[in-house]
């Protein structure tokens, strides 16, 4: 009958060296990443260049400078920002082979992350009660839309984390919760630059 | 109860004779399914060997299945059509039924038959190409499949179901939105091609890695067969095509189920922006779905003339020329809606300069040929007769690239008979070829050699007969979508004309379904694993491959590896090890299961439902998340004793 992976790992020694197409596993799932991370990035394009040709068709409601409050989205993108290299921190812990730490990075990460997402909701909140709804015009309608998936892509990296720390806390470091917490932290990484874009596009230009 | 009457008359599609005939014959199938699955005790078995199978040989099977059914179903929209127009004043089809048959003919034919057929083909010969045990993502893959084969599911059932999406595979709005068409048949469109969709990008993905990171030991990029390396071009233009589509579905579906303003002209909206996002991945589209079928051909051409294939260096440049250049022509799917004549003549340029490396690889082909010891095997039948057709389907197409010209039969039946042209003539014929070259290698034995040249002759004439005529009907002035016609226009010959092509295709296509039934029960059975006398490695191994596909990697040291090694005669060395593979899991289906809620539900704006639906895909993802017993080894005794058997 066929062996599970711990009885070949017992009997040949490290289980590397039988997989005798050697390919390695997890370098490959992370270039798979690499490569959704393209994907994204086009589907990040796709919602910009909505935006940018629906951001002045206001239809007589509210524009981008009557709505935008910079204190509140500085805020967002200070924590998004120090997020990003929190979680770097946690990489180099995981490098260190220190697991205590690594999840303590993650949590300060995940953190950070769930008050961007509660900033942001704070924000979307004012603006439907002001009566500025995705309803409301052309403008509004990209404004979630575009925000609004970057937020959503925030919150799936939340869940996402959390779950790989259980992981970390029942496995330790090993190759598999290496690579987990390594594309984990790339993808968040990602997220901080769609938002500087975000950030430039959407307010800055919005407010100016 | 009148409430119950009340919805099940709603949400049952009701009043039409075609439509209680399916439903009879939808329960009767699906009941027979159940009774025969139950009565041999096969449940055990379907779950195991095939729901769950994460093994790309038997994905490759279930993608074929479902695309020929679905060409089945497309198939039979179009023979709907046909009779439909086949004189004038014809009253077989109501209206509103003739928008519905038009809008998921296109879509299932391109969607949810041309794209599993080439994922197929991917599947049933990428890693044997290469030489690798398996895709990059085994489990990945599964997801994908079954992605595809719900969000299919969804689409079709919209027939009996709530009603069919008819405003066009493209779905323009302002057309397509809420405001003009308020049922739910378009979501089904757009949620079904959501789903699938995911599933397609990730198969763009897993095959990318699969070839960059899973070659056997020795193969260059520029020793890959042309296969291969079409799939990889195909798998770049799905990585880049694919995000702009969802984005276009995603914000026509937020528009009508959350009311938003991005294509409504009412609030600041702008119809144009989902007609480019559209084409930004539809033209793209035609050449993922082409380029494989030009990767057959070369294959095809070179094993059965006995030839390296020529010109092996430009074949693989014009791939990637054209798919670079691919993504420049968008904009002549709509020269005639006011861009402008500049951004017309750019548009246009580049649609032409698609024609350049197009043509170099019809003369490799040529060229390859030409004094080979050509053998006219059924693949190699279906490879000739695409190259006329493809040049004739090319000609038309520049001609509708002048874009001042593209004013005269922008939308006319000339469309029509270009596109069928060059998507029949050149992907249809190529996947066919494909199918009976591969045949053997996935299922063991050939498909009979003389049910098969019959039905190639009706596809073949079939084929002319139904489209020549189309192209004369455009310059007469009968547009597409058109649901009848007057008398006396003088169209009515041609029309008659062109539906006893379609019925003569028709007839084809029965008569290889009878081919395969046939060929099961008596076609010669593939002992060698080596049929045609091939030249790429995977005819280096048993018919069909085992689960490991290779006991031992092979050492590739150039170009067409297998024919290399016959002529060296090199026996294999024996040395073999203890294979690593991948665990069956359940959880792409039950995860996809969950998809086709969400889809359902929000198609019918229950957002409880598909929110549930969305939550069950999301635990998937987590308890998948938690597996780490992912993988088993193959013992060397089981590999002795499946290599000697
Ligand atoms: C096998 C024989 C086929 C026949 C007889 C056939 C026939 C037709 C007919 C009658 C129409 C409607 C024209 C109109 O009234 O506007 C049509 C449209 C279309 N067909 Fe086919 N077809 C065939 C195969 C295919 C294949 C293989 C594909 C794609 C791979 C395809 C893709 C389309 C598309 C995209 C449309 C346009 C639908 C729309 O206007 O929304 N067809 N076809
Ligand atoms: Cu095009």
């Amino acid at each position: 009958m066929s062996m599970t992976v711990n009885e070949v790992v017992s009997r040949f020694g490290d289980r590397r060296l039988h997989d005798d197409h050697d390919h390695d596993q997890e370098g490959m799932k992370i270039l798979g990443f690499w490569i959704f991370l393209v994907s994204d990035c086009l589907l990040f394009a796709s919602l910009f260049a909505t935006f940018l040709v629906l951001r002045t068709h206001i239809a007589g409601g509210p524009s981008g400078k009557e709505l935008f409050e910079m204190p509140g989205v500085t805020a967002e993108t200070f924590a998004l920002l120090t997020s990003s290299f929190t979680s770097g921190l946690a990489v180099m812990e995981m490098r260190r082979g220190n697991v205590k730490r690594l999840i303590g990075w993650l949590i300060v990460t995940a953190l950070l992350g769930l008050v961007f997402v509660g900033l942001e909701i704070d924000e979307f909140v004012k603006m439907v009660s002001e009566g500025a709804t995705i309803q409301h015009s052309a403008f509004l309608s990209a404004f979630f839309t575009l925000v609004g998936t970057h937020g959503c892509h925030v919150t799936l990296g939340l869940f996402w984390m959390t779950a790989i720390m259980f992981q970390l806390a029942r496995y330790g470091i090993n190759a598999v919760t290496q690579r987990k917490v390594f594309i984990a932290c790339l993808y968040w990484h990602f997220l901080d630059v769609v938002w500087v874009f975000l950030f430039t596009v959407v307010y800055l230009m919005g407010v100016m | 109860m009148s409430s119950i009457k009340d919805f099940a008359s709603h949400f049952f599609v009701t009043g039409d004779p075609l439509i209680y005939g399916s439903d009879v014959a939808i329960v009767l199938v699906s009941l027979a399914i159940i009774f025969v699955l139950t009565y041999f005790k096969k449940w055990g078995w379907l779950w195991r060997e095939w729901l769950t199978t994460v093994d790309h040989k038997k994905i490759a099977i279930m993608y074929l299945i479902a695309s020929l059914l679905m060409l089945l179903r497309g198939g039979i929209d179009a023979i709907l059509m046909r009779i439909q127009l086949a004189f004038p004043n014809m009253h077989f089809l109501q209206s509103e039924h003739y928008n519905e048959i038009f809008t998921t003919h296109g879509t299932i034919m391109i969607l949810f038959m041309a794209m599993p057929f080439m994922f197929a083909l991917y599947n049933a010969v990428v890693p044997l190409q290469i030489g690798a045990r398996d895709v990059a993502f085994p489990y990945l893959n599964a997801v994908s499949f079954w992605l595809f084969f719900f969000g299919a599911l969804l689409l079709n059932i919209s027939f009996v179901i709530g009603g069919s999406p008819n405003a066009g595979w493209t779905a323009y709005p302002p057309l397509s939105g809420l405001e003009f068409n308020p049922g739910p048949g378009e979501n089904f469109y757009l949620l079904a091609l959501s789903i699938s969709g995911i599933g397609s990008l990730a198969t763009g993905i897993n095959f990318l890695v699969t070839i960059l990171k899973m070659r056997a030991p020795g193969m260059k990029l520029m020793d890959m067969p042309l296969f291969t390396w079409s799939v990889l071009a195909s798998c770049v233009i799905i990585i880049f095509a694919f995000p702009p589509l969802t984005v276009a579905l995603a914000l026509l579906l937020i528009d009508r189920l959350l009311g938003a303003h991005f294509f409504t002209m009412a609030a600041g909206g702008n119809p144009m922006m989902y007609i480019n996002l559209f084409w930004i991945w539809g033209h793209p589209e035609v050449y993922i779905v082409l380029l494989p079928a030009f990767g057959v051909y070369s294959e095809v051409v070179s094993t059965f003339s006995k030839k390296k294939i020529f010109g092996y260096k430009s074949m693989v440049a014009s791939m990637m020329i054209i798919s670079v250049v691919s993504y420049f022509t968008w904009l002549h799917h709509f020269f005639t809606m006011g861009a402008g004549a500049d951004v017309n003549t750019f548009f246009a340029i580049a649609t032409m300069l698609i024609g350049i490396p197009t043509g170099v690889k019809i003369f490799n082909w040529i060229f390859t040929m030409f004094r080979g010891r050509i053998r006219l095997t059924q693949a190699m039948l279906w490879t000739i007769a695409f190259i006329p057709c493809f040049a004739i389907g090319g000609a038309t197409g520049v001609m509708l690239a002048i874009a001042p010209a593209d004013y005269q039969y922008h939308n006319s039946y000339f469309l029509i008979g270009h596109f069928h042209q060059a998507l029949i003539g050149g992907v249809v014929f190529g996947y066919l070829a494909g199918l009976y070259y591969w045949w053997p290698k996935m299922f063991g034995f050939k498909l009979d050699e003389r049910l098969g040249v019959w039905a190639f002759w009706f596809w073949q004439i079939g084929f002319y007969v139904c489209f020549m005529p189309q192209y004369a009907l455009g310059f007469m002035g009968m547009t597409r979508r058109i649901y009848t016609y007057p008398d006396g226009l003088g169209w009515g010959s041609l029309n008659l004309v062109s539906t006893v092509g379609a019925f003569l295709m028709g007839v084809g296509f029965i008569i290889q379904v009878w081919q395969i039934l046939y060929s099961i029960k008596y076609g010669e059975r593939d002992v060698t694993g080596d049929p045609w006398d091939g030249r790429t490695l995977e005819w280096s191994i048993p018919s069909p491959a085992p689960l490991y596909n290779f006991a031992v990697i092979p050492h590739v040291k150039g170009m067409d590896a297998w024919w290399m090694m016959k002529q060296e005669m090199k026996e294999k060395p024996a040395q073999i090890k203890p294979i690593h593979m991948p665990k069956n899991s359940g959880i792409p289906f039950i995860m996809s299961v969950f998809f086709f809620i969400a889809g359902f539900g929000l198609t019918f704006h229950w957002f409880w439902m598909g929110g549930f639906g969305l939550l069950g895909v999301a635990v998937c993802m987590f308890i998948r998340s938690f597996d780490y017993d992912t993988d088993y080894y193959i013992t060397v005794d089981e590999i002795k004793r499946a290599e000697a058997s």
